[in-house]
């Protein structure tokens, strides 16, 4: 399947230009290896827009149709790639536009290098037309930011943003360069010299104390269980993980930005943990003794009421980051390292291996007695049904998007996800609208993939004008609308905390999701029943087009099991039938 | 309970925002911040008073210091020996008959007056936090016109007494 973007359009050859600042800009992204940029143009970055126009080689420039669009391709490219993703987009709204996706990436630890164009340095500071504060707004929801105040300083300080947005704790950088550094003449090149951060040093290696501690406290413990965490992907090390709990017979749970870290076919994997997490794995975290979590931050989302979570267990923490151990829970093991690492170092310890078996047997009887379950009407479609569907269509291959509320935990329940970075999601600020322009970042970083955005009625509603990027760029993203007709995951939460007072989340008035794809000249369908499902799914998602299947299900499904707010593990509701 | 936390940063545009920015997203409160340039260009040094809850918080707050590319050291200095200093500028209400008695407070304080109008005067003191609260417990009742306090700024003593020294953190769990 070929996706490689063809350049949309000729190019007039370049008159004879002077070099200006943005010459430099594009210097320092070719040295720093980028192809891909996404983004939109304005009048802020239309130097930066005329470099990108004169550069050779061409960069491929994914032109969304609204920058929210573009910042979720390039978290979803990033997420696929672990290559970092590239944004431009122009001054004032173009840059406010970028907020969600930069405050998602910040949550989910995602490597992004941003930039934002800025009204030139002599009108700073007066609400310029098209100003707007970008250094204000997105200090707290980067991982660093920068204005570039001096020609001479942009190469070093995408060389920096780089460096900084994919090490240690990945995260997204912002760079805002005002359009008179951009636009003014500059004739030299320069590049960025050698990083110098002397306040930025990630640690990787883990200390070989907490090493030989947590070892200890393997051999010792009678209940463990290994939890893995996104961590594991962005270090690379599901090879490590797998190797390292197959060791010590450890039963293995994840959280949903974890999944695929360990594969979900495996006998010691219990199902994802959390408030949609199975029986078996909260019961693990509730009831163990040895909790090993790797690279995850302990979100609330996972752990419900913190009283009840492991309340019997020594904690270990496997983190880059050490400002996420101790945050939630205190821990007895700290371990400051990168997971690949701490998992190789652990694996060198010598150790006993200690019996778990009635410990394993145990969990393993949960697992039996309450796997996840769903009433299977006669005709009507229900969601679990086509998550399952799905996957087998794809032998579980597929890289799956999603968006945010019900069916994102129907895909992260029902998919079994058994391989790394095939499973793009909005974790931590559950990002509604960024299911869809995550799978065409996912699809222009895996050409070769099947790549599937699973979205909501409602959230595909966020950001379906990307569809015209599969259009221009006959991307075949296959985007399947679990259509509820309904803002489910609210609808759910009205049903049972607000005594079915469904304020605002029954969507029965709805577009035409089929003349819509049609009218992007993207096929569409209609799937409503069973039937129609198992003889239509499988041709269509490996179609080398793109398709918007429009897939009705009951309205009234919910996702079980649950943790209701503020409740325990051990406290789940719909457990069974 | 109150800490004194002392950050030495890169003096690059933003970073004080970057560091009060931080502290109020994470709910710490600061009694005070004084910053300044140090004997090293470019890297200026900031000392906080904060009120935290506990020491798990405490350990957030200067984990969360360190992680920003701009902060270079983070130390809670609360209890190590150290010289700990602020300045005030008191205006006092201060008709001629009150001079001298108003003079009287001030020199046991190694206070001085700085400027003198007909009705009032204004005190410079400066001294740890406590003294200084002492002195304007003692001038109150004259009337204060205006106060304005500095904030604290801190250092080590040259001489640490043994085992107060476990408190500087680069990465504080290894
Ligand atoms: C931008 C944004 N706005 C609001 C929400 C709150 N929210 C969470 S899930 C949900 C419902 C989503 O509906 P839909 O996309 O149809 O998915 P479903 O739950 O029906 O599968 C809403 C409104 C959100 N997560 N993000
Ligand atoms: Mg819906």
């Amino acid at each position: 399947m070929k996706v490689k973007a063809q350049a949309v359009q000729e190019r007039k050859p370049a008159a004879k230009t002077p070099k200006t600042g943005a010459d430099l800009f594009v210097e320092a992204l070719q040295a720093a290896g980028v192809d891909t940029i996404f983004g939109y143009p304005g009048g802020a970055v239309l130097p930066i827009y005329d470099a990108l126009y004169r550069a050779e080689p061409r960069f491929q420039h994914i032109l969304t149709r609204h920058e929210q669009g573009a910042i979720h391709a390039a978290e979803g490219y990033a997420r696929v790639s672990g290559k970092p993703g590239v944004v431009i987009a122009t001054s004032g709204p173009g840059a406010t536009n970028l907020i969600t996706g930069i405050a998602d990436a910040m949550m989910d630890s995602l490597p992004l290098v941003v930039f934002t164009g800025q009204v030139g340095r002599s009108v700073i500071g007066t609400d310029a037309f098209q100003e707007s504060d970008v250094i204000g707004i997105t200090t707290p929801i980067t991982k660093h930011n920068y204005q570039v105040q001096k020609q001479e300083d942009m190469p070093r300080i995408i060389k920096e943003a780089f460096y900084i947005a994919t090490t240690g704790r990945p995260g997204p950088v912002v760079i805002d360069i005002p359009k008179d550094i951009s636009g003014e003449a500059y004739e030299s090149s320069l590049d960025g010299g050698d990083v110098h951060l002397p306040g930025y040093q990630p640690t990787t290696k883990p200390n070989s104390n907490q090493i030989k501690k947590l070892t200890q406290a393997i051999v010792e413990a009678k209940r463990p269980i290994l939890l893995t965490g996104a961590g594991i992907l962005h270090a690379k090390a599901s090879e490590e993980v797998r190797a390292f709990a197959k060791r010590y017979q450890l039963p293995v749970t994840s959280t949903l930005l974890g999944l695929g870290a360990y594969p979900a076919s495996d006998d010691q994997f219990l199902g994802m943990a959390g408030m949609h997490g199975t029986y078996a794995a909260n019961r693990a975290l509730y009831e163990c003794d040895l909790l090993i979590n790797v690279g995850a931050r302990f979100d609330d989302r996972l752990t419900g009421h913190l009283e009840h979570f492991a309340p019997q267990a020594t904690i270990a923490h496997i983190d880059i980051d050490p400002a996420e151990i101790g945050k939630i829970i205190p821990t007895a093991i700290p371990v400051v390292a990168d997971a690949k690492a701490a998992l190789q170092a652990l694996q060198e310890a010598e150790a006993a291996i200690p019996d778990i078996q009635p410990w394993r047997d145990h969990l393993q009887q949960y697992k039996l007695e309450f796997p996840l379950w769903f009433n299977n009407p006669v005709q009507d479609l229900i969601p679990q049904w086509v998550m399952q569907a799905v996957h087998k269509a794809t032998n579980g291959n597929a890289i799956i998007t999603t968006d945010v509320g019900q069916h994102q935990m129907w895909a992260a329940q029902y998919y079994g996800f058994d391989q790394p970075d095939r499973w793009v999601t909005s974790g931590g600020l559950g990002t509604m609208g960024f299911g869809f322009p995550a799978a065409i970042g996912a699809q222009l970083a895996s050409p070769d993939s099947t790549v599937i955005s699973v979205v909501g009625d409602g959230g595909f509603q966020m950001t379906m004008q990307e569809l015209s990027v599969l259009q221009e760029r006959k991307l075949p993203v296959k985007v399947l609308i679990v259509n509820n007709q309904s803002l489910g995951m609210v609808r759910q939460w009205q049903e049972f905390f607000y005594q079915e007072r469904y304020s605002e989340s029954l969507l029965d008035v709805q577009p035409d999701f089929i003349k819509l794809a049609d009218s992007y000249n993207v096929k569409g369908v209609r799937l409503e029943t069973q039937e129609q499902l198992v003889a239509e799914l499988p041709a269509l998602l490996q179609s080398k087009e793109p398709v918007v299947i429009d897939c009705r299900v009951l309205r009234q499904e919910n996702v079980f099991p649950m943790i209701a707010p503020g409740k325990g593990l051990h406290e789940m509701i719909g457990v069974s039938r | 309970m109150k800490r004194i936390i002392t950050a030495t940063v890169q003096n690059r545009s933003g970073v004080l925002n970057r560091i009060t920015g931080l502290m109020q997203k994470r709910q710490f409160n600061i009694d005070s911040i004084s910053v300044g340039k140090t004997e090293v260009e470019q890297i200026s040094r900031m000392t906080f008073v904060v009120e935290v809850e506990d020491m798990q918080k405490l350990e957030q707050l200067t984990k969360q210091l360190h992680k920003q590319i701009d902060v270079l050291k983070v130390a809670d200095i609360t209890e190590n020996a150290i010289v700990a200093r602020e300045l005030a500028l008191v205006k006092v209400v201060c008709p001629p008959a009150s001079r001298n008695e108003l003079q009287s407070i001030i020199a046991p304080f190694r206070a001085s007056a700085v400027d003198i109008s007909k009705d009032s005067m204004i005190v410079q003191v400066t001294g740890d936090t406590d003294k200084i609260e002492a002195f304007l417990e003692l001038v109150r009742p004259y009337g204060i016109k205006e106060l304005s306090r500095t904030g604290v700024t801190a250092f080590l003593r040259g001489h640490q007494p043994q085992a107060a020294d476990g408190n500087t953190y680069s990465l504080i769990t290894n």
